[in-house]
């Protein structure tokens, strides 16, 4: 069989291959030729084949058979063969293989070799893929060698050492002595792998830690004198001697520095000289500072020093080098919590950063930028961040804007540059936004009373220019909706106002509707806001045929609030304008304890915004739609205002109950002024699960007649519960005297603003004739200020087939129920 | 620790492979790919680090690379190692390359010829193993690792080396003295000039 070829002239014959499959196709011929090759068990040109397989192995070829050869090849005699061998265990074999203890034999042998060479590849080789077996096997001839004073061996032996105690940390122990006097070793590449060791095991026992903390001085020396030191051609890399020995050591101090008083006090001296004498022009040199300012900052260092530190990295922002930059702002970003006044003053130079090229550098100077926001540089540094916003990849925008929601929220100077910056971003990058930003702008614009004309006709005018980006879209058709009447009115104070008619933002809307561009949750909002405009505009004929159209609409969300809507219009004109009030203002907080009332009802809403709406009946004005819209919806019966309870499943259940002997065409029962949906309405919860509460404390609190007219009696009785004692709880009971009973009978109350009202739902709307039975309702009054309770009434139902309406004026209350 | 040294080309071709954690073969080949799809995508301007794919490594691991003519010289590290340092450390891996391959000594490390690297794959194994052994740096000090490669090449130039003829081979066993050979090498014996070093 002719003699196998040489490596080269495979590597040779090889790259000749134009295609793949031709590459494929020599090296398997090649490889057969291997194969056979082995099966003759000829030894001189083992070591041949084994490199030509390594080579076919590197190019992603199946290389496994070559396995048992190698170890083989490390049985040689030859330094050839061991070497190839040792390389081809290295790279081939692994633990996984249990061929890989055949070599622990081998290799203590030659780890006791004559040849310094030899012994070399062996520790490498068990420092690279030792397994645990073999490290424990041969821990005690490396650790023989770590004391000889070769110091070629010497170094390997160190790093091997390393090896062994990550895989067997028991064995740690055992090279403690070893490490004595490995700090007095002149050769730095004895120092370096030492220090590495050292390292090793200072990271992993916290008492080898504080045993090497007494190596604390020596490691001062010699970095000492390594700075202080003349040229030495030896070490020299651009000027500076054996710049990665000092890495090394910077590194070794910070893990010893770290929490120690005493260390941290020791090392104080060099770091300053250090960071203050070292040649920044090149790389090697702010390899060093670098790590210099990394230990000053995890050390307890004085806080001149860490001045110093910050200063150094604010210096690394300003150079040429990009790497530089980027190491800079991953360290300004670990310490702008701990020393955020330092790295304010640097400030501007990070904001620059937002500018450069590189992808990472951009990231981390926004994550930096957002850091140090506060309310002093709120105004000069969201320019810069919307500025960035516009500019930036696709992948940043999504955080930034987070970011900037989250900024804006905390330090807002002011509420119409809260509004503008937040719409500033919906308009820029608004596809981008998180879906939570659509419903607190929402709560943000409603808060914003006084904003809310400048608010929707900015609004309006974005919609003109873009309907693309949903979020936006979804923000301005709930603001027209809620607004319209604002923006037609034509009063802005902000700014000047623009001329509207209700045709053009009826027609907005409906473009919305119809276009390709909006999501069904925007095509749902701008149902509802067109819907909203039905008691804030005139021309009412033209919503109602929208309104219609959409009733047979394929999308089931759509087509349910088109036919919900439809029946208000027909069934339940008269409840029309009160469902569609005004919005009071949202609270965010998801606890509210019972005497923590933040709600507002509609009651105080519609003193301050719409007179013309019936005053003072305290619709608690959850459009019940609106919330449902805002819930996404939900299959309780619709017109009857609930609040959708994200809460436990429970809450939902009681609710539900209540409501089921209620018919489809019962009035709305009254529930509590909710908050952004995803607060829990404290009271009805309160009023469900726990009735026991309130107690007759006051007992005796007499009863009271608060009406009685045309046959329907309203019987008022009381209880204050002890817990919270501003909190009144009154009962009515309504009977009826006449021949026939009272239908669709809804009850209705307001009170003046001092107090606050909460209706809970009635027993049912029939009132049975000849005081055959009675409907009960439960009103919970908070008093906070034990004003005198007036109440005003208003009744409506129908008797013997036509509608009835009366108001009423409840004065005669007793002192014991708000006092 | 460093997790893998790859040394690709502008094509993804790969001219040294080195892991210092277990991969399969498989896994190694798309760790090499997808190291190059990401390396050669980036810009001259941008910086040398870049956050680990998802093969390679979790949270903990960079990418750190130089490009230097037709060569991809990538290392994979974990946190332990200092940035700037795996910088300067390829740039010394090259110079110890430009150093033992070519005969001239004003060369610098952007001669390293690519052609070098493919014909002598074991020999540039044998190089990087003087430096790193492990997963950790060894030796910084480029004379001693090119006089200690040297040695060893001697040595099995001595013995005929992997392609010597097999006549030549075992009479060059039979007259090598192993004992012989000095233990410790003392830099003052051998004669390298120190090359006029282009700036780091």
């Amino acid at each position: 069989m002719p003699a196998p070829i040489r490596l080269r002239e495979l590597i040779r014959t090889i790259r000749t291959a134009r295609t793949q499959a031709e590459e494929r196709e020599m090296i398997q011929k090649e490889c057969a030729a291997i194969r056979s090759s082995f099966r003759e068990e000829d030894n001189t040109y083992r070591c041949r084949n084994v490199a030509k397989l390594l080579y076919m192995h590197m190019l992603g070829y199946p290389a496994h058979f070559g396995q048992l050869e190698c170890l083989k090849l490390i049985a040689s005699q030859k330094f050839t063969d061991k070497r190839i061998g040792y390389l081809g265990a290295m790279l081939l074999l692994d633990e996984r293989q249990d061929v890989h203890l055949l070599m622990t034999n081998c290799i203590k042998n030659d780890l006791n070799h004559s040849t310094q060479y030899v012994q070399g590849l062996s520790l490498c080789t068990l420092g690279c893929m030792g397994s645990s077996e073999m490290c424990r096997d041969l821990a005690g001839e490396v650790e023989k060698l770590l004391k000889t004073s070769n110091s070629y061996l010497r170094k390997k032996a160190a790093l091997c050492a390393v090896h062994v105690i990550r895989k067997v940390p028991e064995l740690m122990e055992m090279f403690l002595p070893a490490t004595k006097n490995l700090l007095s070793e002149k050769n730095h590449g004895v120092l370096h792998t030492s220090v590495v060791l050292l390292t090793e095991m200072c990271e992993r026992s916290p008492d080898m830690l504080s045993h090497f903390r007494k190596l604390v001085p020596q490691l001062v020396r010699i970095l000492k004198n390594l700075i202080m030191s003349g040229y030495s051609p030896e070490h020299d890399v651009s000027g500076i001697s054996d710049p990665f020995l000092q890495v090394r050591i910077l590194r070794l101090l910070r893990i010893l520095g770290k929490g120690d008083d005493d260390s941290s006090e020791a090392m104080n001296d060099i770091l300053a000289q250090v960071a203050t004498n070292t040649e920044t022009s090149k790389n090697v040199g702010n390899a060093i500072l670098y790590e210099t300012v990394l230990t000053i900052m995890d050390i307890k260092s004085e806080s001149g020093l860490r001045v110093l530190a910050i200063n150094i990295l604010g210096r690394f922002l300003l150079n040429n080098d990009k790497n530089i930059r980027y190491v800079a702002l991953t360290s300004l970003l670990k310490t702008v919590q701990t020393d955020h006044n330092a790295v304010q003053r640097h400030r501007s130079t990070i904001v620059d950063c937002l500018k450069d090229l590189d992808v990472s550098i951009k990231r981390r100077a926004m994550e930096l930028s957002f850091a140090l926001v506060n309310g002093n540089n709120i105004r000069g540094m969201m320019k810069e961040l919307l500025y960035f916003l516009d500019s930036c990849d696709p992948d940043f925008k999504a955080d930034c804007a987070s970011g900037i929601f989250l900024a804006a929220e905390k330090y807002a100077p002011s509420k119409r540059w809260h509004i503008d910056t937040v719409m500033r971003v919906l308009t820029t990058a608004g596809s981008y936004v998180r879906d939570d930003s659509v419903p607190n702008l929402i709560q943000l614009i409603t808060n914003s009373v006084e904003m809310h004309a400048y608010t929707v006709q900015r609004l309006y005018k974005a919609l003109l220019d873009d309907i693309s980006q949903q979020p936006l879209v979804q923000v301005a058709s709930w603001c027209i909706g809620e607004y319209g009447d604002l923006l037609v009115s034509g009063q802005c104070e902000e700014e000047e106002p623009i001329q509207v008619s209700e045709d053009e933002v009826l027609d907005v809307l409906e473009g919305l509707l119809v276009s390709n561009l909006s999501t069904p949750v925007t095509r749902a909002y701008s149902l509802t806001a067109i819907m909203k405009l039905s008691t804030r505009f005139s021309s009412v004929n033209r919503i109602k045929k929208v309104v219609s159209i959409y009733g047979s609409s394929i999308d089931v969300e759509l087509q349910q609030r088109a036919v919900e809507y439809n029946a208000l219009f027909k069934k339940y004109d008269h409840m029309r304008p009160a469902l569609l009030e005004r919005m009071p203002i949202m609270e965010k907080t998801a606890t509210n304890g019972p005497t923590d009332i933040a709600q507002t009802n509609g009651e105080t809403d519609s003193t301050i915004l719409d007179t013309k709406h019936l005053p003072s009946i305290t619709h608690p004005a959850s459009q019940a739609n609106d919330l449902l819209d805002l819930l996404g919806g939900n299959d309780v019966v619709p017109v009857i205002q609930t609040t959708v309870p994200t809460k436990p499943a429970s809450a939902g259940g009681e609710l539900l109950d209540l409501l089921g002997d209620l018919s489809l065409t019962g009035g709305p029962t009254p529930t509590p002024a909710p908050s952004v949906p995803m607060s829990q309405p404290p009271f009805l919860l309160d009023g469900l699960s726990s009735q026991p509460i309130f107690n007759d404390i006051a007992a005796g609190i007499p009863p009271m007649t608060a009406y009685n007219k045309n046959g329907l009696k309203i019987e008022f009785t009381f209880e204050r519960s002890n817990p919270s004692p501003n909190i009144a709880v009154i009962t009515i009971h309504a009977t009826n005297s006449t021949e026939a009973d009272m239908t669709e009978f809804v009850f209705q109350a307001a009170v003046p603003k001092t107090f606050q009202l909460q209706l809970l739902s009635p027993s049912s709307n029939v009132v049975p004739a000849l005081n055959q039975g009675s409907v009960t309702q439960v009103i919970r009054v908070l008093n906070p200020q034990k004003q005198q309770l007036r109440m005003r009434i208003k009744l409506t139902y129908t008797h013997k087939g036509s509608p009835v309406q009366d108001l009423a004026e409840v004065n005669n209350f007793p002192p014991q129920s708000w006092q | 620790m460093i997790k893998a040294i790859l040394i690709f080309n502008n094509h993804g071709k790969p001219r040294l492979i080195r892991f210092y954690q277990y991969f399969a073969e498989d896994m190694q080949q798309q760790i090499i790919r997808e190291t190059f799809h990401l390396v050669s995508k980036r810009d001259d301007n941008v910086c040398n680090f870049l956050e680990g794919g998802s093969l390679i490594g979790g949270s903990d691991y960079k990418l750190i690379y130089r490009h230097y003519a037709t060569l991809y010289f990538v290392f994979c590290v974990d946190s332990s190692e200092s940035e700037l340092g795996i910088l300067d450390l390829i740039q010394l891996i090259c110079f110890v390359f430009g150093q033992v391959f070519v005969e001239t000594l004003d060369k610098c490390f952007e001669n390293v010829c690519e052609l070098d690297l493919i014909f002598h794959m074991d020999k540039v194994h044998y190089i990087l193993q003087e430096v790193v052994m492990g997963g950790m740096v060894l030796e910084t000090n480029m004379n001693e690792i090119v006089a200690q490669v040297e040695l060893q090449n001697r040595m099995e130039k001595s013995e005929g080396g992997l392609s010597g003829a097999p006549a030549r081979a075992v009479s060059a066993v039979k007259n090598m003295n192993l004992p012989e050979i000095p233990r410790n090498i003392n830099i003052g014996d051998i004669n390298i000039k120190v090359p006029s070093l282009s700036p780091f």
